[in-house]
């Protein structure tokens, strides 16, 4: 076993709103190695990204609020870490990338000024010597004639290419983990498969952790060794990913599995199976098991009492009163 | 359904609660307060002339002995028709214009918007002086002047409403239907400009009472004896340093409408502006 | 089977940029740039590439939501490029389209009756109670409750929105319906709901689509038929099975190995291409492809290759191969 360098014990992030609670992490368990990249997948509204937020300390607040829980980074409990000390460790040894590679890049400054920045205030180095480093970043990230590209802005750059900045950003100061919230999700395919290259070629050379969250299971499957699949608030499933997804259990990993058309394998008359019911509405959650009322399996236990996740077999967690 | 919603969410906002509440005050004393102002604002009284305020007239009196109190619950009703008519002359023809200009664009967009383009550039109490020049000092002629002033204002918010509007996939849902310019205009596009038009409208309502005010302050509003409050306010400003009341309580009434409309406007723009949602 | 419904023919939309008040130096994005295609009754085609390949404009130009600067679309073997206004009107019945975004493709002021109504307002085909009791059994077809219709759609998820939009489009009794990425903006559970939709409407009415979309394994399993788009021009049209078996094109090789898999053993042999998409405005000579292409050759650069039909059946625009 290898250490953990993130550990998340029991973390409940809430957001008090005038029609209620909405309990948006309800109680998240997740380990993330050293070197490791952990995949996060669920629908919208199911709690990933607020995970996310809540590593990185940035839940609005007073809307938003950890309620319970830890989140140990290298034996630091980051719930409990001062705002001081936050702001140390983020972009310095826990980093994040957008979704959005338009809007999260400051329009108004070069793009090279954006990373020497970070490294500046991290690293405490002269602002030639982050420069320097800045462009040292963009040529690792892959983009061509990095030093003339450094003067340019964002909005000279593609989709792609700032996606290769933000990247740059994110690993200028060798961060312990990176987290990247769907990361290739606005690109498209073919630029996809350069991003997600890319994010594996990197992770091997500087060696930090991954959290990987997205909706798109095959992402996962490409560059991901754990994978957590979250349902409103919850992982109902954590395993490694060759046996989470060879061997799905979890009734909603499973019919998530079957919606989804394969390769040469699903044939039009067929209709593709389907979960019926929508998303669910976090405000109006149902005692018992939150997936219930989507599941065909669903029995009595499931709508009384709150599952938990146990371990089926070797590296596999499900959150399920089918497996006891 | 959804105007329940939105009454909801206006109870829920104290800046707009606070904006209707003063708005409802004036609204209230100009439909009853002439029955239950003290004395006749026209009557004057050369005796009691340029009194502090008393039990007897609690806001003083003017320069000719009028009661102001009364003078300025009369002005009340002045005011708020004042604000109506001119922000509907506004409002109305600024409305189709917007509209024109945003749907069918360039060859009909280009002339109209340069042309309020024009209108803008001139300063708007300028522009005002001038069609009550042109048109002869008069109460009528200030609400027709203030209108005519914002016209571009209104034709501005609606055409930028509508140009983004044109883009949403519901407008051309309806032309892959074949649904007729008409039908997109009446139908689609123009229920969905009324929400920032009211916050605007109501916005300018303090805007064109203050405009108002301040034509009547340059003797080109109502005449005398109307007690309008911006006349009252001009009237006063002689003797500001003998009877300062005399000019104080009709701006103090000028400050309350502005206010309430202003506060009123701000709340309702929180609660109707999806994007802020 | 093989009735031709749309049969389109050097089909070009250029736009121009007016890059400002004064400037006459205009910008052209060559959105089609000389497509043609066929689409057959009771028939998917799949037409997948990637954002600003032009195959949204595509489905618009044959709708007539916006006008080509050349070329010809034959509908029933009709031109419907020429039409009169009052004919185009009454060909809308015969083409609808369902959009991407289910939130801003309908009127958040109006009513679900009002809205899957409208076609049948528009066109008088019905009013009164019989348009009642139509709007009825239409959200019966897409699986909405009748009592439903007294909502408004910011009351609605997003996959309920896309069944609101599917029974406008329904409305009419269309012959073809164009379906502009008409799942990729819901979660991946609901998206198995509408794409069953489609599909058990096209059976049951006979429908035709063109089925446009990015995402590759869903244009595998609805589609008929599949063209490629790269940058205004068909690069490869062919038999789905056909064409997911051994895609010819270069570029539709590449693009299929990027998709990723589900399965975590089967470690892609990814064909990764090198550099961006090029901007649709002044594209690259002679082949457009020609600048990410590993097997580019020098004609390549000069030339613009042609649709040509290969051994299998397929049409492919290259050089090489």
């Amino acid at each position: 076993m290898k250490v953990s360098l993130l550990e998340i014990k029991n973390l409940k992030t809430y957001f008090f709103t005038r029609k209620g609670v909405v309990k948006a992490v309800d109680g998240v368990d997740l380990k993330i190695a050293e070197g490791e990249t952990v995949g996060l997948v669920g629908e919208s509204g199911c709690g990933k990204t607020v995970t996310a937020l809540s590593i990185m300390r940035l839940i609005p607040e007073p809307m938003g609020r950890i309620v319970e829980g830890k989140i140990l980074f290298n034996g630091i409990d980051l719930v409990r870490a001062s705002e001081k000390e936050m702001q140390k460790i983020r972009g310095n040894r826990i980093s994040m990338v957008f979704q959005e590679p338009m809007t999260s890049l400051n329009p108004v400054f070069k793009v090279g000024l954006q990373i020497a920045e970070a490294i500046e205030l991290h690293q405490g180095v002269s602002a030639k010597e982050a420069w320097e480093r800045a462009i040292e970043m963009l040529r690792m990230v892959g983009i061509p004639s990095p030093e003339s590209r450094v003067n340019d802005y964002p909005h000279q750059m593609s989709g792609g290419m700032r996606q290769r900045v933000m990247i740059a950003m994110a690993l200028s100061c060798h961060p312990r983990l990176m987290i990247a919230d769907e990361p290739t999700t606005a690109l498209d395919v073919t630029i996809q498969a350069q991003i997600l290259d890319l994010i594996q070629r990197l992770k091997e050379q500087v060696r930090s952790s991954i959290l990987l969250i997205t909706h798109n299971l095959g992402v996962v499957a490409e560059v991901a060794q754990h994978v957590g699949v979250m349902y409103a608030g919850h992982i109902v499933e954590y395993g490694d990913v060759i046996s989470l997804f060879r061997n799905p259990k979890h009734p909603y990993t499973l019919g998530l599995f079957q919606s989804i058309p394969q390769k040469r394998r699903t044939k039009k008359r067929d209709r593709l199976r389907v979960i019926p019911g929508t998303v669910p509405d976090l405000l109006g959650l149902p005692m018992g098991c939150k997936f219930q009322d989507r599941c065909s399996h669903a029995f009595k236990k499931c709508r009384e009492e709150s599952p938990q996740l146990i371990e089926i077999e070797h590296d596999h967690q499900v959150r399920c009163w089918l497996y006891g | 359904m959804e105007k329940v919603e939105a009454f909801a969410e206006l109870k829920k906002n104290k800046t707009a609660m606070a904006g209707l509440l003063l708005i409802a005050l004036l609204v209230l004393l100009a439909i009853i307060g002439p029955s239950i102002s003290p004395h006749n604002p026209l009557t004057p009284d050369p005796i009691h002339r340029l009194q502090g305020p008393s039990w007897r007239h609690p806001f003083g009196t003017d320069s000719l002995g009028r009661d102001i109190l009364s003078r300025v619950i009369h002005g009340s009703r002045i005011s708020i028709i004042i604000g109506l008519i001119a922000v509907s002359i506004s409002l109305v023809p600024g409305t189709i214009l917007g509209l024109l200009a945003g749907f069918y664009g360039r060859r009909v967009d280009e002339p109209i918007m340069r042309f309020m383009d024009i209108m803008l550039a001139f300063p708007a109490i300028l522009l005002a002086i001038f069609i009550t020049a042109i048109l002869g000092p008069s109460l009528l002629n200030t609400m027709i002047a203030v209108g005519i002033v914002y016209i571009p204002h209104y034709a501005r918010i609606v055409r930028s409403t509508v140009l983004s509007l044109k883009e949403q996939l519901f407008i051309q849902a309806v032309k892959a239907l074949g649904g007729s310019n008409l039908r997109v205009i009446a139908l689609h596009i123009f229920p969905n400009t009324i929400p920032p038009i009211i916050v605007y409208a109501t916005l300018g309502m303090g805007t064109a009472v203050l405009q108002a005010a301040a034509l009547g302050f340059l003797g080109l509003g109502a005449q005398p004896p109307t007690p309008e409050w911006g006349a009252m306010l001009s009237e006063g400003r002689q003797y500001i340093q003998i009877a300062p009341h005399v000019a104080a309580f009709p701006g103090m009434a000028i400050f309350t409408l502005v206010l309430g409309f202003n506060l009123f406007g701000d709340g309702l723009r929180d609660i109707l502006d999806p994007s802020l949602r | 089977m093989d009735e031709v419904l749309v049969e389109v023919k050097r089909l070009r939309k250029y736009y121009f940029l007016q890059r400002g008040l004064f400037s006459r130096r205009n910008a052209v994005v060559k959105a089609v740039d000389g497509v043609n295609l066929v689409i057959r009754k009771g028939e998917t085609l799949g037409l997948v590439g990637e954002s600003g390949c032009g195959k949204s404009t595509l489905g618009r130009l044959i709708l007539r939501l916006e006008d080509p600067d050349e070329g010809e679309v034959r509908f029933e073997g009709r031109d419907i490029l020429h039409l009169q206004a009052e004919e185009i009107r009454k060909l809308r019945r015969d083409i609808q389209i369902i959009f991407q975004d289910p939130y801003s493709s309908l009127n958040p002021r109006r009513r679900i009756d009002a809205i899957i109504g409208e076609p049948l307002v528009i066109h008088g085909v019905a009013k009164g109670r019989e348009l009642e009791e139509k709007v009825i059994e239409l959200m019966k077809v897409v699986g909405l409750r009748p009592e439903q219709r007294f909502l408004y759609p910011h009351q609605f998820s997003g996959g309920q929105r896309q069944r609101i939009g599917i029974a406008r489009a329904l409305a009419l009794q269309p012959k073809l319906i164009i379906a502009d990425e008409p799942v990729s903006s819901l979660d991946v559970s609901i998206q198995a709901q509408i794409v069953n939709l489609l599909l058990d409407l096209q059976s049951e009415y006979r429908l035709t689509y063109l089925f446009i979309s990015h995402d590759l394994n869903l244009i595998e399993y609805v589609s008929d038929w599949v063209a490629v788009m790269y940058l205004g021009k068909i690069v490869e049209y062919a038999k789905q099975e056909v064409i997911y078996e051994r895609p010819i094109h270069p570029y539709s090789e590449a693009l299929f190995s990027a998709t990723p898999s589900l399965d975590p053993l089967e470690k892609s042999r990814r064909i990764l291409l090198e550099g961006d998409v090029p901007s649709p405005i002044n594209p690259p000579s002679g082949c457009r492809f020609h600048t990410r292409c590993p097997l580019r050759i020098d004609l390549c650069e000069k030339e613009e290759p042609q649709l040509k039909e290969r051994p299998n059946g397929s049409l492919v625009a290259c050089h090489v191969r």
